[in-house]
């Protein structure tokens, strides 16, 4: 097993976990006994994730409480070379096989906690990072170099479960471990990182700089609404064919990126991994046909080359965070070519990381999804969703697979109505299904258990931003106390923080809402559709808080609440009632008494552990077999 | 009397199948209806408050079976009856006054004097205590031995007097008649003139550059914002459509044409432009005792989002809307379901839509409920709601039998 490197995102959470060596207690002990305090079973995840079971709520309530983040203890570096693929914090006991671990209770310590660290401390904490990095780099040699930056991204990923607010470093993350054999990114390029700001559409210098390099010439729609001058909206289908008609005779443009961008703008292609897919294989294909110009460099043209195309790519329609992450990725692959390579094992280089993102990122990542998502469909569950998700849909016929006994209702909405292809596919494999419309949703959440919901990207505020209702079906399902699991591959979370659904939103054909397709009798609008005064607003994505969203299941696990719960088999909660210390000058230990319910922990170790360790706060012991 | 029967026939035809639409044109017509049934009901000799009510009664029995779910029907059945007690009761206490204006003055005229002695003191007795005491059932029923021993009394009292009695007690019940009609006619007159009378109050209620949202159409609504707008006020309105029926796009029009800014936009996007939006004016189906809403469907999920929002939620209802039932399980048993064609296509889906054989059940349902129950809950923060007082009696047995309502949206 490869350990994990430590990367840069630990100091950034504000999730401490305070660990101790577990000492002197006995696991065989107390494994058996049951203490009525201690959550119930785990198994009935409700308890934990959606109803906000007790336990599960202290939990939850970390800011994207819950995941296994290495943690950010203030231990010396050379406990990191014990690093497990769990990210147990280091100096357990692992003799017994069970992993113990002690968690402050948030309630009464986390923010002194994040007062605490320093400067210094976080300092302290990014070279023992570098240490743990160089260690796991040694390791890391010695697997197949090929491999072993997967592998142990993979790793280093999955131990850390997606989290929300550790977004921030997510393609850092992938950046670092990655090209593994570097240090980390500096300072500069990191700043790179970061994204500009996003396009104003209601600044009028920049629109107009933007209008000069544009391919596509769209004209800007009538009517707009005023809060949305920020964003673009124009005229729908009046540039499509002439766009057809310079296919050939485009220069600058690559024929597949071009065709990719037809596609966008003409709707044929939508969903986020669809989407996100043929943007890759089209840069692919650029990428196989490309040859570095004389007095060039690849790895600078190429990115130029790329920009390019994403910039005409955002003229046809805007970038889905995915797609956003994706191009950071190729960008970053390119920029961290090594020089000695020549242009065609760049390009094969290339060829295979794009192939290899696809597979792991989003292939693979929704395999995982439906396989964690599974066990959360039980016999006799209602489901509902929201439109059509591509991983709701594959999780939906997997339990189908399976055998499991449910009823799926399937909400649907304005304009796109995609549900109903949704419907007809569930229809066609034997799923017994409702369909309605999204005004019936809180009519029929009352007979419905569970909520899956796909999402566009999940923000680092733990903000959901996804197809436009979803927030609607969030809420509902949040007011009538059911479950809202979020599926979502790892690589469309974003380190954005969005707070509203206006900021940051993409506008569609506004005739859409004024046609109702296939009710001929609905043409109310018809002859007012050029009026000064009124205005059609065709919003495609809205923002779902996260205290709406029960559970966040990506390829990493399922995150955010009750995670916790669902990685140990056994959880107490208990009272720390006395601190005591024996000995004196340098062997001297501290003990800590601990009580759950009537079973008694003691802790013995080194005081300078346990300085965090108070009277009366209450602790949760979470068990687990490690082998 | 038959042409009474057709049309109480025809308006249950009508409310079986639906034909009319809308609180405000059911209680009207329903007004209207009973106003006809009480002119034509045969006022008995005596006893005849008690004779309007069964009349009515019966009819509304019939008209409430026939679409329980539009509450405005039991509503103006209820207002009719109160009137009816009213009336009576006004009647008897003027009586009453003009007995003993006349125990004191002799020159009375000679039949109310000749009438005196007739009446016992005990017929004194009850008649003050039917006055002293709302009407309710309990004091129905007292009153009834006690008006079938007036007549008693008076039988005895000779035939000569009996004559003019018949007179008396003729134009009494024309004047009971007349009375009730002439106050059903200002029922109707109130559910023909609600949007107005709730319109009046929108200058009080939305102020310059304010952003409001609607949803679907509600006649109520409309008024209410093209009130504010002919008072000089500039606002702009959010409609999200209401499918599957899509009567936002009307009120988007018609908003349109009267000069509002207005935006359409989809249900689905009532979340993401609440946190822009000052206030949310709806109109709704029914008021509940509780002061729970039945509204058109989606008004639930507007009312959560307002509600995260802390956006105030503003509903208009009428008078007639306001009904004195509790509910329990609205949303199922005030409910209903209309047809999955506004959904689907039958022929799109037609294959999944029959019953199938093996499970007995189709593979596809399709839910197109027409209603929504906003709880009380998630009505704090509304101000005319919050204005709406409403006080119920009741008697003993618990039929509601009062509605005493005092409230800004009308009245």
């Amino acid at each position: 097993m490869i350990p994990p490197p430590r990367h840069a995102s630990a100091p950034l959470s504000p999730l401490r976990r305070d660990t101790v060596p577990v000492g002197s207690y006995n696991a065989s002990d107390f494994m058996p006994a049951t203490s009525p305090t201690a959550a119930t079973s785990s198994s009935d995840d409700v308890a934990w994730v959606g109803r906000g079971g007790r336990a599960g709520a202290a939990s939850s309530s970390f800011p994207g409480g819950g995941f296994d983040m290495p943690a950010a203890s203030s231990v010396p570096a050379s406990g990191l070379t014990t690093v497990s693929v769990v990210n147990l914090p280091p100096g357990l006991s692992e003799k017994a096989g069970v992993a113990a671990e002690l968690q402050n209770d948030r309630t009464t310590h986390s923010k002194p906690l994040k007062e605490k660290t320093t400067k210094a401390e976080r300092r302290a904490l990014q070279e023992a990072q570098r240490a743990a990095k160089a260690a796991a780099k040694a390791e890391g040699g010695k697997a197949p170099p090929a491999s072993s930056g997967a592998v142990s991204s993979a790793n280093a990923k999955s131990a850390k479960a997606a989290k929300p607010s550790s977004q921030k470093n997510d393609n850092v993350t992938v950046a670092a471990s990655e090209k593994k054999g570097s240090d980390r990114p500096p300072e500069k390029d990191r700043k790179k990182d970061v994204p500009q700001p996003r396009m104003q559409y209601d600044d009028k210098s920049r629109v107009e700089k933007a209008k000069k390099r544009a391919v596509v010439k769209q004209t800007e729609a009538r009517n707009r609404v005023e809060l949305f001058r920020h964003l673009p909206q124009y005229e729908h289908g009046t540039q499509l064919p002439d766009l057809e008609s310079k296919f050939f005779q485009l220069d600058p443009m690559h024929p597949a990126v071009y065709k990719v961008g037809l596609q966008y703008l003409s709707g044929d292609l939508c969903g986020g991994n669809a989407r996100c897919i043929a943007m890759l294989l089209a840069f692919q294909e650029v990428i196989k046909d490309y040859s570095t110009p004389p007095e060039k460099t690849l790895v600078r043209d190429l990115t130029a080359k790329i920009g390019s195309y994403v910039s005409f790519l955002i003229e046809c329609r805007p970038l889905s965070i995915s797609m956003g992450n994706a191009i950071r990725f190729l960008k970053n692959r390119i920029a961290k070519l090594p020089l000695t390579f020549s242009e065609s094992e760049a390009k094969a280089t290339l060829h295979s990381d794009i192939d290899r993102f696809i597979n792991e990122k989003i292939i693979l990542a929704d395999k995982v999804i439906v396989k964690h998502a599974v066990t959360k469909i039980r016999d006799g569950d209602v489901l509902l969703t929201y439109g059509s998700s591509s991983a709701v849909e594959m999780i939906l016929l997997h339990a189908h697979e399976l055998g499991k006994q449910f009823r799926v209702v399937v909400v649907d909405s304005r304009p796109k109505l995609e549900g109903k292809l949704l419907l007809r596919r569930l229809v066609g494999k034997g799923i017994s299904c409702t369909y309605t419309h999204m005004n019936a949703v809180s009519y029929i959440m009352h007979e419905v258990t569970r909520v899956f919901l796909g999402a566009s990207s999940v923000l680092s505020n733990g903000t959901v931003y996804s197809r436009v209702g979803t927030a609607c079906v969030a809420m509902v399902a949040h007011a009538f106390h059911v479950p809202v699991l979020v599926c979502c591959e790892a690589y469309k979370f974003h380190e954005r923080v969005q707070l509203d659904s206006i900021c940051s939103n993409e506008l569609g054909d506004p005739d859409a809402i004024s046609k109702v397709g296939g009710r001929g009798e609905i043409n109310f609008l018809d002859g007012c559709a050029n009026s000064e005064n009124l205005q059609l607003l065709n919003l495609i994505y809205d923002a779902t808080p996260s205290d709406y969203v029960s559970m966040i299941i990506t390829d990493y696990g399922m995150g955010k609440q009750g995670s916790i719960a669902d990685k140990y088999e056994y959880i107490m909660y208990g009272k720390l009632y006395k601190i005591q210390e024996e000995g004196s000058g340098a062997d001297i230990k501290a003990e800590l008494l601990i009580s759950f319910g009537g079973l008694l922990m003691s802790l013995k170790g080194n005081p300078d552990y346990i300085a965090e360790f108070q009277l009366d706060q209450k602790y949760f012991l979470c068990m687990r077999k490690l082998v | 009397m038959p042409d009474v029967q057709a049309l109480v026939n025809d308006f249950l035809n009508k409310l079986k199948k639906r034909k009319i639409e809308g609180s405000q044109a059911t209680s009207r017509q329903t007004a209207e209806l009973l106003r006809s049934v009480i002119s034509q009901q045969r006022v008995p000799y005596n006893n005849q408050a008690g004779a309007l009510i069964d009349a009515v009664k019966a009819v509304g029995e019939q008209l409430i079976a026939a679409n329980p779910v539009e509450l405005a029907v039991g509503n103006i059945v209820r207002r009719v009856l109160h009137i009816i007690r009213e009336e009576d009761l006004s009647l008897t206490t003027a009586a009453m006054a003009g007995l003993n204006l006349s125990a004191v003055s002799d020159d009375e005229d000679d039949e109310e004097r000749d009438d005196l002695p007739v009446l016992s003191a005990a017929v004194v007795a009850a008649a003050a205590r039917s006055t002293l005491r709302p009407p309710s059932l309990q004091t129905l029923l007292e009153d009834m031995p006690d008006s079938a021993a007036i007549p008693h009394t008076s039988s005895s009292g000779g035939d000569s007097e009996g004559k003019s009695k018949s007179a008396d007690k003729s134009s009494r019940s024309r004047k009971l008649k007349h009375d009730v009609i002439e106050a059903v006619n200002e029922l109707i007159q109130d559910i023909t003139t609600c949007h107005e009378q709730i319109a009046e109050q929108a200058v009080e209620h939305i102020h310059q550059n304010e952003v409001i949202l609607t949803l679907g159409s509600s006649r109520t609504v409309l008024e209410f914002l093209c009130a504010a707008k002919e008072k000089k006020r500039s606002f702009r309105v959010f409609v999200a459509e209401g499918a599957p029926r899509y009567q936002g796009h009307l009120l988007a029009k018609e908003l349109v044409a009267r000069g509002l800014q207005t935006t359409l936009i989809t249900d689905s996007a009532v979340f993401a432009m609440i946190s822009r939006v000052n206030m949310v004016i709806v109109g709704a189906h029914a008021v509940m005792a509780n002061g729970g809403v039945i509204a058109p469907v989606g008004l639930n999920m507007v009312a959560l989002a307002a509600q995260k929002h802390a956006v105030p939620f503003v509903v208009l209802a009428g008078s007639h809307k306001l009904c004195p039932l509790y509910p329990h399980n609205p949303e199922v048993l005030l409910n209903e379901l209309r047809s999955p064609s506004e959904l689907l296509d039958f022929g799109e889906f037609s294959d999944c839509l029959d019953f199938r054989s093996v499970t007995g059940s189709p593979l596809l349902h399709v839910v197109n409920p027409t209603f929504d129950y906003v709880p009380p809950s998630l009505l704090v923060c509304s101000s005319l709601t919050r204005c709406l007082e409403l006080r119920w009696k009741e008697n003993v047995d618990g039929e509601i039998l009062e509605i005493l309502a005092q409230f800004i949206t009308s009245c």
